[in-house]
């Protein structure tokens, strides 16, 4: 299968008065056509800033992509005029954020908004856009989606806003579908029926997904690929399962140990990280984890490690040869 | 930890807490009542830590604040350290107070910007009379950062200089204060990055052990709270459905509802992930405000049968301490 989308050597700063803050430094990844992959880590490792910089939505100032390209079908997302990638970002890749509520107009109602990228995008009259977002409504199981459609956004609970992103990101029939933390704020339950919303139906429009969560629960039962972010670059990616058998880089292993497992029987203690995540406008030289790694040698202090290949589809970005078993 | 304890430090019966519901802006009309929390019972042994699951809405935070008299009781009892609290005056109240503390989900919000992290973990010392002489008061407050494991060089600092999980350090060292018996912990971890949890888990463990304390354990995701927890009660709309020890809730599960929140909680394994049977609550949480007939869980059980629409499940106890309440296992 070819790439659907190929981010190389992703560079997006920003130039703040504490200085620069290197929120994404040098990642680069491909996401297959049909794939879920998965961006995990912990706040402010640049999982956002990285899906912003695919879409071109970097507020500048402060921010500026100062290196890399990012190939979709063929084109360069970064050379292309805002107009080009306004007809990209609402036509073939679609966005779904954290929290609806700030996605979404107070004052629309919720039918205005779902029809609107309709309209534009396929060129449809509005009553024709109104039709197709009641389908849309039920497509996300919102049930009587003709007189749901004149609510505002409300009146709708967190989880249903939820799937009116998904039904506006589903409109126009993207390629990919970039969700950034979709479900952090809702309930479990609610959660394991958005993401089987949003799994079921970008496998059925065969789009692909890169999915931003900090729940190493959540990659494990969605994701085919995986990217561990730290510190502003990618750390440790590979296919789901070779992560989880077979975690190499430090941090990744870290995380592993530090969550509770809801098949524990055995009550053993967890082991942290230790220490804070780093402040990216004060990286040290070396490695950035170095800090906080219980395996670092002298070299980890003074040589940043680039990812190397381990084994097939699996790379890590650290000079010691660790094993998490 | 269990320590096999059966002195029950806390055992509350039958407990309702209502919130009156008014419309109108000049002549205001009562309505109806919210309720909450509508008639729980349960109990917590001496050193043990009971953990409260449900999702949000259903309560919890409700009944932890009840217990601790921070919100009105509208019935029931609670027993506490063998004394019936639930209709104390606030002199009454006093010297249970010192007993009974509080953690909270977002340790920003809950500690004062404009105090210093000395005066914040001091506070209760100075309320309780229990600050003594200044060297003391320091000497204490300097005692209770190092048992969260914060320098205590940092006493002079205020909160916005301190990270997440610092600053729920500083939360827990203030609950600690006073040395209370039994801390009422919501959501204390849900608001930290997954790296950071560990660290508070593992300081709320280490000083339950050290300290001997009880905890009443509140959190939506229950992986952590099956983690900490010797037994779980699980809510749903103002009523317990189901309680159990950590092994029984999570390996024979009874109620529909409490089956349906362990399907919905991923485990960080593939492999796990792909053996699993997938479950999906549809719905969510109705109106406490109008809550359905009958079993409240009705509209969205996958068992639901007519007798669960018009006749609510009374809760059964069964010889293990495995209660739970459901007419499919009448
Ligand atoms: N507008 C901005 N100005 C300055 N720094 C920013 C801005 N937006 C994000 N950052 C910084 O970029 C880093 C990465 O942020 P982000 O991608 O949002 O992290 P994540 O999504 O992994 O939590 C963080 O250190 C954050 O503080
Ligand atoms: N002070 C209050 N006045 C009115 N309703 C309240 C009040 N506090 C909580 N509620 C309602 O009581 C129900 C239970 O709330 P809560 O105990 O906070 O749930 P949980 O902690 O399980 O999420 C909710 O419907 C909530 O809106
Ligand atoms: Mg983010
Ligand atoms: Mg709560």
């Amino acid at each position: 299968m070819p790439a659907i989308l190929q981010v190389k050597n992703l560079k997006t700063h920003f130039f703040t008065d504490a200085g620069v803050v290197k929120a994404v430094d040098g990642v680069s990844f491909d996401v297959q056509a049909g794939e879920t992959l998965a961006i995990v880590g912990e706040s402010g490792s640049g999982k956002s800033i990285t899906a912003l910089s695919i879409l071109g939505l970097i507020p500048s100032p402060p921010g500026e992509i100062i290196d890399g390209e990012v190939i979709f079908d063929g084109r360069d997302l970064l050379e292309l005029s805002d107009e080009e990638v306004r007809e990209v970002r609402g036509n073939q890749i679609a966005m779904i954020f954290q929290e609806p509520m700030t996605s979404l107009n107070p004052v629309l109602t919720i039918g205005e908004q779902v029809a609107e990228p309709i309209e534009v995008h396929k060129n449809l009259p509005r009553d024709a856009a109104m039709a197709r977002c009641v389908e849309l409504l039920a497509k996300v199981q919102i049930s009587d989606g003709e007189n749901r459609a004149r609510d505002y956004p409300h009146q709708f609970s967190g989880g249903m806003r939820q799937r009116v992103m998904i039904a506006m990101a589903l409109s126009c029939s993207p390629k990919l579908i970039i969700s950034d933390e979709p479900t952090t704020a809702l309930d479990v339950t609610v959660q394991a029926q958005v993401l089987e919303l949003l799994k079921e139906l970008t496998q059925e429009q065969g789009a692909a997904q890169i999915l931003i969560t900090h729940d190493l629960g959540v990659v494990a039962r969605y994701a085919d690929h995986v990217n561990v972010m730290y510190a502003g670059r990618i750390v440790e990616s590979g296919t789901a399962i070779s992560i989880y058998d077979d975690p190499r880089h430090p941090y990744t292993i870290g995380l592993m140990a530090s969550i509770p497992n809801l098949d524990d029987d055995v009550k053993e203690k967890l082991i942290p990280i230790e220490g804070q995540p780093p402040n990216l406008a004060k990286l040290p030289p070396g490695c950035p984890f170095r800090p906080r790694c219980r395996h670092a040698i002298d070299r980890c202090a003074v040589e940043r490690p680039e990812l190397e290949t381990v084994a097939d589809e699996h790379k890590k970005a650290c000079w010691i040869d660790v094993n998490g078993q | 930890m269990s320590t096999g304890n059966e002195e029950r430090i806390l055992e509350v019966r039958d407990l309702k807490v209502h919130f009156p519901v008014a419309k109108g802006i000049l002549f205001k009309r009562h309505i109806g009542d919210i309720k909450a929390v509508d008639g729980i019972s349960f109990h917590a042994h001496r050193g043990e830590t009971v953990g409260l699951v449900g999702e949000s809405g259903c309560g919890k935070s409700t009944t932890g604040l009840a217990i601790l008299r921070m919100l009105p009781v509208t019935a029931g009892e609670i027993i506490f350290e063998g004394e019936n609290i639930a209709n104390y005056t606030k002199t009454e109240m006093r010297s249970v107070r010192r007993r009974m503390q509080m953690i909270y989900q977002d340790p920003f919000g809950s500690l004062n910007p404009r105090m210093s992290i000395a005066t914040i973990v001091g506070e209760p010392l100075v309320v309780h009379d229990m600050a003594g002489s200044r060297a003391e008061f320091d000497e204490r407050i300097a005692e209770l950062l190092e048992i969260v494991g914060l320098d205590p060089a940092m006493r002079g600092r205020y909160p916005h200089e301190f990270s997440g999980g610092q600053r729920q350090r500083i939360g827990i060292a203030r609950a600690l204060a006073v040395n209370p018996d039994f801390i009422v912990c919501d959501e204390p971890v849900s608001a930290l990055d997954v790296s950071i949890q560990a660290q508070v888990i593992n300081i709320l463990e280490e000083l339950q052990e050290r300290l001997g304390l009880t905890y009443l354990f509140i959190a939506h995701d229950l992986a952590v709270v099956r983690h900490i927890s010797d037994r779980i009660v699980v809510m749903y709309l103002g009523k317990i459905v189901e309680s159990a020890s950590r092994l029984d809730l999570y390996h024979e599960p009874k109620h529909p509802y409490t089956k349906a929140l362990l399907a919905a909680v991923p485990i960080p394994n593939p492999r796990a992930e792909a053996a699993r049977e997938h479950i999906f609550l549809e719905g969510e949480v109705p109106s406490p405000l109008n809550p359905p007939s009958g079993c409240h869980f009705h509209p969205r059980c996958p068992y639901v049968t007519d007798r669960c629409r018009t006749e609510e499940p009374e809760i059964k106890q069964a010889a293990n301490g495995h209660s739970v309440a459901c007419h499919l296992f009448d």
